[in-house]
C-alpha cells in the first residue's frame, strides 16, 4: 500500500460513495472497499488498468475524461471523489476541478510539485525538462501537460473559492516529513489536498 | 472437420428438448398451449447449483453455442471461441447452458413447428414473442433444470437485452449480468435496417403471406438479401476493406451486373447459406423482438427506473467499430446503471471487426471478459 494512499484512506469515510477518477489498477478502490466498506466506481482509461480493477472486484468505467469529462455522473453524487497523479495530465484541469467537486462533497487530490527543490536545481543546470522519478518522461512524450507548483494550486482553489480542508506533502516515497512542512513548496514532492467547496 | 478435438473444446455434445405443458402467456396477449425448448448444456452443475450461467443468442443464432455434434461437424458452435476450459466461460467451473429461444427455428417450438390445433406448421400464425417473453420462458427452463439462481446470464447483441430483462424481471435469481455489443433499446436507424430486411422477405413472391409451406417453397431470395443487408451492418468498413478490398473475380471489368468483385461473391455466398438454413418467419420474429425491447417503456420511459429493482452486478462491453450497436449505446445503458446505483463496469473494446467483433476472441476482450468471470466464480461458486 503506498503511503499516500494510506492518507487518503484515513480521510474516507467508512461505507461512503467513493468515485476515484484515474484510479489506475484499483489499488485504492480495492483498499477502501476492503477495509472500509465504501462503495463506488474507479473511472480509468487504460486497457491493462481496466483488467486489473476487474481482477481485483472494483467497479471499473472506462472513460475518457478530455473527451467526455464527468458529465455522465449526477451533482452531489458522492461523498468523497479522490483524484491521484492525474490532474497534471488532464486537457482541462481546472474544468475538472469544478466537476469533481459538483459531484462529490469533499474531494482529494493528488499531484507532483513542479517547484520541489530537485526539479528547479535539474532545470537550473542543466536548463532542460527535469526529468524524475515523479516526472519520468521527456518533454514530447510526457502526459503531464499541466505541471504546477503547491502554490499553483493554492492560488487557484482561492481563485475559484475552493476551501482547503487538510493539506499535505510528501516525498516521493510517499512518506511525510517534519522538515518538508517548513518549506512545502520547495521540499514538497508530491501534494495530497482535501478540498471542498 | 476436426480430426481430434481441440484441448479447450468442450468436446462432443448433443442437443436435448424439454417439454413444458404449462400454457405460457405472451406479452401480446396470446397463450402457446405447450411447447418445446431445445438446448445443450457445457460443464458439471455443482451440488449447491451456484455455478450456473446462460448464454443467451441474438438474431440468427440458436442452441449450439459450443464444441462439436459429431466428428464431421466443420465448425464448432456459435460462441465455440469464449466457452470451454480454460476460455472466458470456462466449462471446467461453470455449467453452461445455451437454449434456442421459442420462435426460433433450431429446435423449439416456433413458426415451423406443429400447431396442436391445426396439426399444420404454425407459419404466420406463431404469435409474436418478446425479449420478456423469452426470458419467462428461460426462467421456467432453469426451474426444470434445478437452477434457482444463475452465476451469470450472458449474451451478446440481442443476447445482451436478454441479460438486461432477466436482472430487471427476476432481479433474484440471477448473480451478474454480461452485457455484450448491445443496447437499452435499437435507434431508428437499427429499426430501418430491420424494415428493410423484412421488407426483402414478405416482398419475395415465394413468401405468400408466411404461408409458403403450403406452396411447397420458401422465399429464398427475401431471405438471401434480408442476410446480405444485416450482414453488411455486422462488419465495420475497415474489415470488409481488409478482407476483400476491390479485389475482384477476374482482372479486367466485364461490363455486366453478375458478381464481379469477391466482396459481393462473399455476400451472396452468406446470404444462400442463410437462406437454406433459416426460417424466414423466424427471422421477422427475431427482427420485430429487437425492435420492441425497451425495458424503460414500462417505467415512464426511465431506464433508471428499470433498473432499480435490478440486484446483479453488471459488465457492459462494446466494440469500437460497432455501428449498429455502437460504444454510445452501451455507455447509455451505464449511465443509467450509475443513475440507479448499481455495480458496474464498463469498457469498449478497440476492435476492427464492426459488430461481429462479440464472437472474435480479440485478446483484450479475452482478457477482460476471463477477468470478470474469474470474480464471478470467486463469489458465486
Amino acid at each position: 500500500m503506498r503511503a499516500d494512499l494510506k492518507i487518503i484512506e484515513q480521510w474516507v469515510q467508512p461505507k461512503s460513495n467513493v468515485l476515484d477518477v484515474g484510479c489506475g489498477d484499483g489499488t485504492l478502490l480495492e483498499h477502501l472497499q476492503n477495509n472500509k466498506q465504501v462503495k463506488g466506481y474507479g473511472l480509468e482509461i487504460s486497457a491493462s488498468n481496466i483488467t486489473s480493477c476487474i481482477n481485483k472486484g472494483v467497479n471499473v468505467l472506462e472513460q475518457n475524461l478530455d473527451a467526455k469529462g464527468l458529465s455522465n455522473f449526477q451533482s452531489n453524487r458522492f461523498d468523497t471523489v479522490i483524484m491521484t497523479q492525474a490532474l497534471q495530465a488532464l486537457r482541462q484541469p481546472d474544468v475538472m476541478l469544478d466537476e469533481m467537486l459538483r459531484l462529490g462533497k469533499e474531494c482529494i487530490v493528488t499531484f507532483p510539485n513542479f517547484a520541489y527543490w530537485r526539479t528547479r536545481f535539474y532545470l537550473m543546470r542543466k536548463g532542460r525538462m527535469p526529468i524524475s522519478e515523479a516526472l519520468p518522461y521527456t518533454w514530447y512524450n510526457t502526459p503531464n501537460i499541466h505541471l504546477c507548483t503547491f502554490k499553483d494550486f493554492e492560488a487557484l482553489c482561492v481563485q475559484k473559492n475552493i476551501h482547503i480542508l487538510d493539506r499535505t506533502v510528501v516525498d516521493r516515497e510517499h512518506q511525510d516529513r517534519w522538515f518538508i512542512h517548513m518549506w512545502p513548496n520547495m521540499l514538497g514532492e508530491i501534494a495530497i489536498y482535501r478540498i471542498t467547496r | 472437420m476436426p480430426e481430434t478435438l481441440p484441448i479447450d473444446s468442450v468436446g462432443l455434445v448433443t442437443p436435448q428438448t424439454i417439454h413444458f405443458d404449462q400454457p405460457l402467456t405472451l406479452q401480446c396477449g396470446k397463450v402457446l398451449p405447450e411447447y418445446d425448448l431445445i438446448y445443450e448444456t457445457y460443464g458439471q452443475l455443482n451440488s449447491d447449483a451456484s455455478n450456473a450461467v446462460l448464454i443467451c443468442h441474438a438474431l440468427s443464432g440458436h442452441h449450439h453455442a459450443a464444441g462439436f455434434h459429431s466428428m464431421d461437424e466443420k465448425k464448432p458452435g456459435w460462441w465455440d471461441s469464449c466457452i470451454g476450459p480454460g476460455k472466458p466461460i470456462d466449462t471446467s467451473r461453470f455449467f453452461v447452458v445455451s437454449l434456442n429461444n421459442l420462435g426460433g427455428c433450431h429446435g423449439s417450438t416456433g413458426p415451423t413447428s406443429i400447431n396442436p390445433d391445426t396439426n399444420a406448421p404454425y407459419g404466420p400464425e406463431f404469435p409474436v414473442v418478446t425479449v420478456k417473453d423469452w426470458v419467462v420462458s428461460q426462467a421456467r427452463l432453469a426451474d426444470k433444470l434445478g437452477i434457482q439462481q444463475w452465476a451469470a446470464v450472458i449474451g451478446g447483441s440481442l443476447g445482451g437485452m436478454q441479460a438486461l430483462q432477466w436482472s430487471i424481471d427476476y432481479p433474484e435469481r440471477i448473480n451478474n449480468a454480461v452485457i455484450i455489443a448491445s443496447t437499452p433499446k435499437l435507434t431508428a436507424q437499427n429499426i430501418a435496417f430491420n424494415e428493410v430486411a423484412r421488407k426483402a422477405i414478405t416482398s419475395d413472391p415465394s413468401f405468400h403471406d408466411g404461408r409458403y409451406f403450403e406452396h411447397d417453397t420458401i422465399p429464398k431470395k427475401g431471405l438471401m438479401l434480408a442476410r446480405m443487408v444485416g450482414h453488411i451492418t455486422y462488419l465495420s468498413d475497415a474489415a470488409m476493406g481488409e478482407k476483400f478490398g476491390r479485389d475482384m473475380r477476374n482482372k479486367a471489368f466485364k461490363f455486366g451486373y453478375d458478381v464481379e468483385f469477391e466482396v459481393e461473391s462473399y455476400l451472396n455466398y452468406q446470404g444462400e447459406r442463410f437462406s437454406e438454413n433459416f426460417d424466414a418467419n423466424t427471422y421477422l420474429l427475431m427482427t420485430r423482438a429487437l425492435d420492441y425491447f425497451d425495458p424503460a417503456k414500462d417505467y415512464d420511459g426511465e431506464l433508471k427506473n428499470a433498473l432499480t429493482k435490478a440486484l446483479c452486478k453488471f459488465m457492459v462491453i462494446s466494440f469500437s467499430t460497432d455501428w449498429r450497436f455502437s460504444p454510445e449505446r452501451s455507455e447509455i445503458l451505464v449511465d443509467e446503471l450509475i443513475k440507479a446505483d448499481k455495480h458496474v463496469s464498463y469498457t469498449e473494446i478497440d476492435a476492427p471487426h464492426g459488430h461481429d467483433a462479440f464472437l472474435i476472441p480479440t485478446p483484450r476482450y479475452m482478457d477482460v471478459f476471463s477477468a470478470f468471470m474469474n470474480r464471478v466464480a470467486k463469489e458465486c461458486c
